[in-house]
Order: structure tokens, then sequence, then C-alpha cells
């Protein structure tokens, strides 16, 4: 049941006045009058285009805008978007707005619209990400399909991206994710996603919204809760991504963001992920992956040099996190020439492996254990670089395809390590 | 004159052995005590090291860095150390509780003193030991933090950042204890300050040069990504 002290009675009187509705389309906001309106007009015209017999709203929670992003959202009038596609709905498509807060939190805005979809007992519920121009109507429809037509629980979404763009993604959480729970989500760190009532009602009165947990964002441990539940999962493509401001955070913060919350979700999922021992395609609408090849100028040498400098000046604390093997390997590879120097995926997926076990053991502070990854990670990517430098976006897709497998290939080495054999 | 000789020192003899005969039963039971407090230690040293070993207190004495202190000055294991500490501690309680049988004038007061001196000196090493978990953390934070922004030097400014809470600790622990309360603080004061003094003549005069490298090599990054892409890892 949703804990009706986190609405404000304000907002309780906005849904009783919507009702029950079929569809609930959240949108968290903080000061994107910008760049909301795109988007707002796909999520009408998905709406009344694909589901014009059914009742939905569009749910704005804020967090604390200070440019008139709601009124932006509740401005917006369905009337010319009829005009345009011709389609009208046979029901009111409701668009109501809360402020969760005077600062943006992705936790406190996902908890307002879970809440929200349990009280008004939506059937089908997604969430859009305010900055994304690109998404079409066509793309809401895709998310909200699978879960009210065809009894999905978990919607992802597949984006065309650069083949350099998300190397924390396609080096660590997709293969991660894919080894442990078993499905092969290509993004399991979304900002748009589609989830069933169920789901949503599942994770509303399981997951962490304390203090502690409000910084941390939840979008990553509902990937895993649909994956550890057993519940069924698809993928839909949504075209080029849109830059957004998550993806402009520092490296380090990124890291606490994902990995150290994947990393923290292994701990209560550890009886579902250990007993899986292969990965099995989910279905997808659309191509599995689009990667561009266009040139782009980054500057591999910092990498390189920030990942030598780490591992000689961290020595001390990934002392206490991996095994005297792989930290002497990581020593000697930082002792490297640039020419020389190749991070191989064996290494790097025994590296990540010992700091989830080491996470999971807290041989130290969680958050210290997930700022130590970071120059490793640095280390990775510019291995990734140059072995990708002129690759075509097939041939990224099956260095990918094989790192996974050795993710996979690894799972027993992470088993002995999480149950102290090693 | 024989005979009064004769009578002291038989009466010198008799309050020796009066004395003594009053004696005797406080030293016994004072030896007692003894006994049965060094076996009471012995048995809280051996629970206190299971305790301790149970709840891995060496690990933890490892994070706090105190482990290593112990190591450099080829003490035994933080687990060892403490219930050896404890044994003592208790030990020599009673042996002060034995000897305030005796009724001796002079020590009881110093029995009184260590007495009221014990949960100082608890409270003390309680500091003693956060402090050093505390300057452990902090330490790390300062070295991840330097390390992921590729700051200059990061192992100094973890080991500065160590020193400057490891120096507070002493003084906190000096004072608890009592010990020459006004030096200490003077003492902190002073390396404090020194350390504050050190660390701007070492940026502004001695590491003007490292100085200019690293704001030229901020500034020129700056400029740099300005050119360069920077593919986001999300």
């Amino acid at each position: 049941m949703a804990d009706e002290s986190i609405l404000s009675d304000d907002f309780i009187r906005q849904l009783i006045d919507v009702g029950e509705v079929d569809i609930l389309v959240g949108v968290p906001t903080h000061n994107d009058a910008k760049t909301v309106e795109p988007a707002i007009r796909a999520i009408q015209e998905g709406i009344v285009k694909t589901f014009p017999r059914e009742r939905a709203v569009i749910l704005n929670a804020d967090g604390g805008s200070n440019d008139g992003t709601p009124d932006v959202i509740m401005g917006a009038s369905i009337d010319e978007q009829h005009r345009s596609f011709n389609g009208y709905t046979l029901r009111t498509l409701h668009a109501i707005s809360t402020r969760y807060g005077n600062n943006p939190s992705s936790a406190a805005a996902l908890r307002t619209i879970l809440a929200a979809a349990e009280l008004l007992r939506a059937k089908a519920c997604t969430v859009i990400c305010p900055e994304s121009a690109n998404i079409e109507a066509e793309g809401v429809a895709n998310l909200l399909r699978p879960i009210y037509c065809d009894h999905f629980d978990f919607v992802a979404p597949i984006y065309r991206r650069h083949k350099f763009e998300g190397v924390l993604l396609t080096n660590l959480l997709y293969p991660m994710t894919r080894a442990l729970f078993g499905q092969r989500v290509r993004e399991p760190y979304a900002s748009e996603f589609a989830f069933s009532g169920r789901l949503g009602s599942q994770f509303l009165n399981r997951h962490q919204w304390s203090e502690e947990f409000k910084d941390y964002d939840p979008e990553l441990e509902l990937t895993v809760t649909a994956l550890s539940d057993g519940c069924r999962v698809c993928q839909t493509f949504l075209g080029t991504r849109s830059p957004t401001k998550r993806q402009a955070r520092d490296l380090v913060d990124a890291m606490r963001q994902t990995v150290g919350v994947l990393f923290s979700a292994l701990d209560g999922t550890f009886p579902m992920w250990s007993a899986k021992t292969a990965s099995q395609p989910v279905p997808t609408k659309g191509p599995e992956f689009e990667l561009s090849v266009d040139p782009l100028r980054i500057n591999r040498k910092q990498l390189k040099e920030m990942f030598s400098a780490g591992v000689i000046e961290l020595e001390s604390v990934l002392k206490s996190i991996l095994s005297s093997g792989t930290l002497s390997e990581l020593q000697q590879l930082a002792k490297a020439d640039e020419d020389q120097f190749r991070f191989h995926a064996e290494l790097w997926v025994k590296s990540v492996y010992e700091f989830a076990a080491s996470y999971h053991k807290a041989v130290m502070s969680r958050d210290h254990i997930v700022q130590a990854l970071v120059p490793l990670y640095r280390g990775r990517m510019f291995t990734f670089l140059v072995e990708n430098r002129t690759a075509s976006a097939a041939e990224v897709g099956n260095n990918i395809e094989s790192l996974c497998l050795e993710f996979e290939r690894l799972k027993p080495y992470l088993l002995e390590l999480w149950n102290g054999r090693k | 004159m024989r005979d009064i000789i004769v009578g002291e020192l038989t009466q010198a003899a008799q309050e020796i052995f009066r004395d003594f005969a009053h004696l005797l039963p406080r030293l016994i039971v004072m030896l007692v005590i003894v006994f049965v407090g060094w076996l009471i230690a012995y048995v809280i040293r051996a629970i206190l090291r299971s305790i301790l070993q149970f709840a891995k207190f060496d690990r933890l004495s490892e994070r706090a860095g105190a482990s290593q202190l112990l190591t450099h000055a080829a003490l035994p294991t933080p687990t060892e150390l403490v219930s050896r500490f404890v044994f003592w501690i208790a030990w020599i309680g009673f042996i002060m509780l034995g000897i305030s049988v005796l009724g001796i004038g002079g020590l009881q007061e110093h029995v009184e003193r260590f007495f009221f001196f014990l949960p100082r000196l608890f409270v003390a090493l309680l500091i003693l030991f956060f402090g050093l978990l505390i300057a452990s953390f902090f330490a790390r934070a300062v070295l991840l933090a330097s390390v992921n922004a590729n700051f200059p030097s990061p192992r100094l400014l973890s080991i500065s950042a160590r020193t400057i809470i490891i120096i507070f600790v002493l003084s906190m622990v000096s004072e608890e204890l009592g010990v020459a309360d006004q030096t200490v603080i003077l003492a902190f004061g002073i390396a404090f300050g020194a350390v504050m003094l050190g660390l701007s003549i070492a940026f502004g005069i001695g590491g003007k040069d490292l100085a200019q490298q690293f704001l030229e090599n901020r500034f020129l990054r700056e400029r740099r990504t300005e050119k360069e892409d920077e593919p986001s890892p999300l």
C-alpha cells in the first residue's frame, strides 16, 4: 500500500479528482522548461493515438523548479495535438503536477510516481525523461504497449549511441547484470522505462526510501528487482538518446549511482543470481543495438596516466580489496608504456568481481570501494578505445559480446569469492 | 641494668610479634585477594579474547590503521593487546584492593586515586581508538578524492589529513588523562599552526612552480576539453 504521508494533501486531492487510471506517465523534472515540451507532446500524441479508450494521466513530479517547468507541462494544450495528427482520445487525458521537494532527487521523484500509480491503480506506467527531445509518440507507445497489452512487467529502452558513449554501461553494467541475472538487458540504468502496476507496488514497498538513500538513483535497482523477481522483461528501441544532465555527471558520482547500486543490490538477491548459469536474450522490439562510428577526439593519454597514478597511489587501498595476484598484474600494467598497455578482459572481469566481493564483505567504507574502482575503469576505457579505434559498429558489438561472455565464464570465480573460498 | 635491657628487648619483641600477629591475617587476606584477582583477571582475559576474536576486532583495527601502528612498534595483535591490557588493569585493581586491606595509611589515598583514574583511562582509550578510526577514514577519503581528481601528491595530502587528526586526537586523549593539559594544548596549537604555515609556505614559495604547473594544467585542461570530446560513461 502506498505511503500516503509522502504525498501532499493538495496532490492527493488531485489524484482523487483523476480517479482510477489504466496508464500513468511520470515526468520527473527540475528546471526543464526549455526542453520538456517536445517530450510532453510525444507523450500526448502517443497516448491519444495508441490508447484512445484508456484512462490516462500525465504526472509531473517536480524537484523545486524555478523556471516554471510545471506550468509548461500543465499548459501544454492537447487540442493542437488533436488537430495535428487528427486523433481524439475518448477519455480525458489528465495532467497533474506536484512538488516533492525543493531539490532534485531521482529517488523522491520515482517514489512519488510509484505512490501515485499505486493509489490510482495504474496498470501500465512509464517514466519519460524531460530532456528527451528525440522521443517520439511511437517510442512512448512502444514502452507502454508490452506492459498494457502483452502483460510484460518491465520494459527497458535501447538507444542509438556512439560506439564510445556509455563505456561504463558496455564494459561493466550490461555484462555484469547479464552474467549474474541471466537476462540480456542492454540498458539496465535507464532514465526512460516502463513497468507494470504490480512491479511498481512491489518496488515501492521493498525499496529503501530512507534519507540515507535519497541521493541514490533507484532506476538500476528497479531493473535488478524486475530481473531477480522473475518478472517478464523486454526491450524497445527508442532511437538516438538525447544528452541529459545525468550523463554529464562527474565519473565518481556516475560510479556511485550505478556500480555502487548494482553491488549493493547483489546482497539481497544472492540466492537468485547465484543459481543462474547462463544468459538468455530478452524479447526486443527493434534492433538490439545501434552504434554510430563518427570520429571523436578523446584524450586517451590522460586516461592511461590516471590509471597508472591511481594504481600506484592507491596501493594501500587496493591491497584490502584485490587479491595479491590481481593487484600485482595491475601494478605491472601501470608500469607499461602506452603502446604496450592492454587491460585485457579477464583481468578487468576479475578485478570487478573482486571489488563486488569486497563490497559485499565491506572490507572498508563501501563508498571508498566504489571510488577505488574509478582509476581501474579509466584503464579499461583506454583499452576499449584503443581496441575499437577503427572498428565498425558490428566489430564493436562483437567485442562487447566477447566481454559479456568473459563475465559469464568467470562467474564461478565471483561465487568462490562471495562464499569466502578464495 | 641487665634486667632493663632484657625487659625492653622482650617488650619490643612482643610488640613486633603483636603487630605481626595483627598483620598476618590481613596479609593472608591480601594474598588471597591477589590470587583470586589473578584468577578472575585471567578468566576475563580469556573471555575478552574470545569475544574480540569472534567480533573480528583485528580486522576492525586493521581498517582503523591501529594494526599498522602496532606492527611498526613490534607489539602484539590488537586483540592480544587489549586482552592483556584488561588483564593487567583488572589484576592491578585487585592488588590495590588487597593493599587497601592491609590498612597502611599512606597507601589508601593512592588506591582511591587509582580507582578514580580507571574510568578516565577507559574513556581515553576509546577516544584513541575511534580517533584512529576517523583519521584512517578521512585519510583514505582524501587519498581517493585526490587521485580521482588528478591532484598532484595525493599521498602527501592524505598523510597530512591523517597527521592533523591524530595530533588532535592525542591532545584530546592527554586532556582526558589530565597529563600536562596546558602543555599539550599549546603543543597542539603550535603543531597545527606550523603545519598550516608550512603548507602555505610550501605552496606559495617552495611549490611555486608546482602550483603554477597545476593551475596551468587545470586551465589548459579546461581549454582542451572545449576541443576534445568527452563521451559520457553512461
